[in-house]
């Protein structure tokens, strides 16, 4: 048993498992390029990521168990937690190595695991769509600035492209430095060099379209009179809207 | 745009707020390249308010003038309010522009009724058509119908609309007309029955002709005050089955009095609102409408009101032990999901997992079962003999399973529990 090195990309990850294949030997470990492995391992395997290997894996999976268990990988993977390399590679190694319906052992821990997490991630590609806040900008851009737990936000860019066909936005993740744009026909990943003063997510005054502040201040009123004081219920608030979307949100600045 | 818009919004959201529904699902519409909007079947709650409510939809009144005067209402005749009204053309771009910037998921418009019930339809109407085919609003609309409006503006208005509703307000005939003089049910259920009616000939329009025009096509839902009359919850409860069945419902709202006009004597005079039993009734609600109980299931003639201590489904659990054990590995999904602490998604789980291995008490656990409920109802490994229901007795479960302030005695000394 050793170790597999790689570039900690999903496609990475992919090659890897058709490598552990190819060889008939699954690692022990999975190590990013750099990072210092465990002490007492066997050998080093360096996985060099190829897309046309990871596509074949890619597309065995769908075969095998269709794509909501697709899906179900990838949700898992944004979700970036430690060892979640791992918990794939057990995943997948199960998934081929079994009859079909093994997606759907929940008596097993990996396969529970798989489930719970990626429900928590979808669930967090929901809430981009719950809490996701547009202000216009001067140039007419709908800009959004975000920060999920997890790394949703690819799952909810086909819900913005389909709602919002006619209006070009920016919607960008501020912790992990990425984000899409979509000009009126198509959707492209964006890095950007942000603005400063955007480092709060809002837009200064300058930078705002005319009587975009109208806007917020009407939202900000109209949510204020909805609430029915005989019935002050905090702590459902903060579970069905996490504090820590309030931040970007208009109706709490 | 007047400077007096804002204080306009304020006081029609003032308004509007007592009227609890707030689902935004219930219907798959795609965007449209080039438009605006698009609706989603499980909705989407863009905000919680400080009560804990969702905020999905822009829920505001075209107006809170209102001809009538019924009791519970905080927009009656004789109350001392601020009055205003909206126009169309503001209600209009006050939806496009919440909605462009992800604030809302579409508008919940509703009124207040001036001059004639077909009068202020009319006036609705105009804006929800003008929103769908001037700018091609692809949100969710839902309207509210006006009791006594005729069936033409019901049939105009189900063309724009996703879902409509009237407001059934309480429950029994007697106390509505007590409550609120200007109202009767014939007036409530006639336009429910005008939309039930095109909901159906719209569906079997659309199974003819595919692009036939929809008609709200998810569906129509209503709303019942509870606790500012004497009904039983047996009656509530059976009122919603015949709804979901008869009128083809597709939720029932149970709003718990908020004592708005406490001057008026025919109300009872409460401190706060039952948030309690309204809670209870939403999950006897719930328990129709996805777990397979029926009405006189949750609350019979022996049982007329729900257990404020305890949920509806273990109510059920404790008043019928003979069911019990339920054993996870064999049982159909059906009386699986009857056991407290099994929900719909856990009971799934067990039955696709349960093909592939065994479940056991640790599996339950994991899954997500709220075990501390579910050790007494079930069997399966892991569990240890002799403490289910049926052996234990129900009356030993339930003090077992109540809130832990339950057992102190007055002075807030810790009562000490001895086996019998």
């Amino acid at each position: 048993m050793g170790v597999f090195v790689y570039d900690r990309s999903f496609e990475g990850l992919l090659t890897a498992v058709f490598h552990a294949y190819s060889r008939r030997e699954f690692p022990e470990c999975l190590v990013g390029e750099g990072e210092p492995g465990p002490l007492f391992a066997g050998d080093r395997f360096r996985v060099v990521t190829d897309d046309v290997l990871a596509g074949r894996v890619w597309r065995g999976l769908e075969r095998r168990a269709g794509r909501s268990i697709c899906n179900r990988v990838l949700c898992v993977w944004l979700s970036e937690e430690e060892g979640t390399d791992m918990l794939l590679m057990r995943y997948l190694r199960r998934i081929f190595g079994s009859p079909r319906g093994a997606e759907s052992d929940f008596t097993d821990r990996d396969v529970l695991r798989m489930e719970q997490v990626a429900r928590r991630v979808a669930q967090e590609g929901h809430r981009l769509m719950q809490f996701v806040r547009f202000q216009r900008a001067a140039d007419g851009t709908y800009f959004a600035p975000v920060s999920p737990r997890y790394n949703s936000l690819p799952l909810a860019v086909e819900h913005f492209r389909e709602r919002f066909s006619d209006q070009p936005w920016l919607i960008y993740d501020m912790k992990r430095g990425y984000g899409y744009r979509y000009d009126l026909h198509e959707v492209a990943g964006v890095e950007l060099r942000l603005d400063e003063r955007l480092g709060e997510g809002r837009l200064p005054a300058d930078m705002q379209f005319g009587g975009e502040e109208r806007w917020a201040e009407l939202w900000r009123a109209y949510y204020g009179a909805l609430s029915i004081r005989e019935r002050l219920n905090p702590k459902q608030q903060r579970r069905c809207m996490p504090l820590y979307y309030r931040k970007y949100m208009t109706e709490h600045w | 745009m007047g400077t007096d818009l804002l204080d306009k919004l304020k006081i029609l959201a003032e308004s509007a707020k007592y009227d609890v529904s707030c689902s935004s699902g219930g219907v798959r519409r795609r965007g449209e390249q080039g438009a605006v909007g698009s609706a989603r079947p499980w909705g989407v709650c863009h905000s919680f308010t400080e009560d804990g409510r969702c905020v999905s939809l822009l829920k505001i009144m075209l107006t809170n003038y209102c001809m009538y005067d019924c009791a519970y209402c905080i927009n009656r005749r004789s109350n001392d309010r601020p009055r205003t009204m909206l126009s169309p053309a503001e209600l209009v771009s006050l939806t496009m522009e919440f909605y462009r910037r992800n604030y809302i998921e579409g508008l919940f418009l509703s009124s207040g009724v001036m001059r004639s019930p077909d009068y202020t339809m009319e006036r609705m109407v105009r804006v929800v058509k003008e929103l769908r085919t001037v700018h091609r609003f692809g949100g969710y609309i839902h309207m509210k119908s006006i009791p006594g409006a005729s069936r033409e503006l019901v049939m105009e208005a189900g063309r724009y609309a996703d879902r409509l509703s009237v407001n059934v307000e309480i429950p029994g005939e007697a106390n509505l007309r007590f409550l609120a003089p200007d109202k009767s049910h014939a007036s409530i259920y006639a336009p429910m029955s005008f939309i039930h009616q095109g909901v159906i000939a719209g569906a079997e329009e659309r199974r003819l002709f595919r692009n036939a025009p929809r008609f709200a096509p998810a569906g129509q839902s209503t709303q019942m005050i509870v606790g500012a009359t004497d009904e039983r919850d047996s009656e509530i409860l059976s009122l919603s089955a015949r709804l979901y069945h008869v009128k083809g419902m597709r939720r029932v709202y149970y709003s718990g009095f908020v004592p708005v006009n406490s001057y008026d004597k025919r109300l009872p005079a409460v401190g706060s609102a039952p948030l309690v039993r309204e809670n209870r009734l939403y999950q006897a609600d719930w328990l129709m409408r996805f777990y397979g109980f029926t009405a006189g299931e949750i609350a019979d003639e022996a049982h007329p009101d729900l257990d404020l201590e305890i949920d509806p489904k273990l109510a059920w659990a404790l008043r019928h032990p003979e069911v019990f054990p339920v054993d996870v590995n064999r049982a159909d999904y059906g009386l699986v999901l009857r056991v407290p602490g099994i929900g719909v998604k856990s009971a799934r789980m067990i039955v696709t997992a349960r093909r592939q291995g065994r479940i056991t008490a640790d599996v339950l656990r994991r899954m997500g079962v709220v075990m501390k409920k579910a050790q007494y109802f079930v069997t399966c490994g892991g569990l240890p003999v002799g403490g289910c229901v049926a052996d234990l007795t129900p009356e030993r479960v339930r003090r077992a399973l109540l809130p832990q302030r339950g057992r102190r005695t007055a002075d807030g000394q810790l009562s000490l529990l001895f086996p019998e």
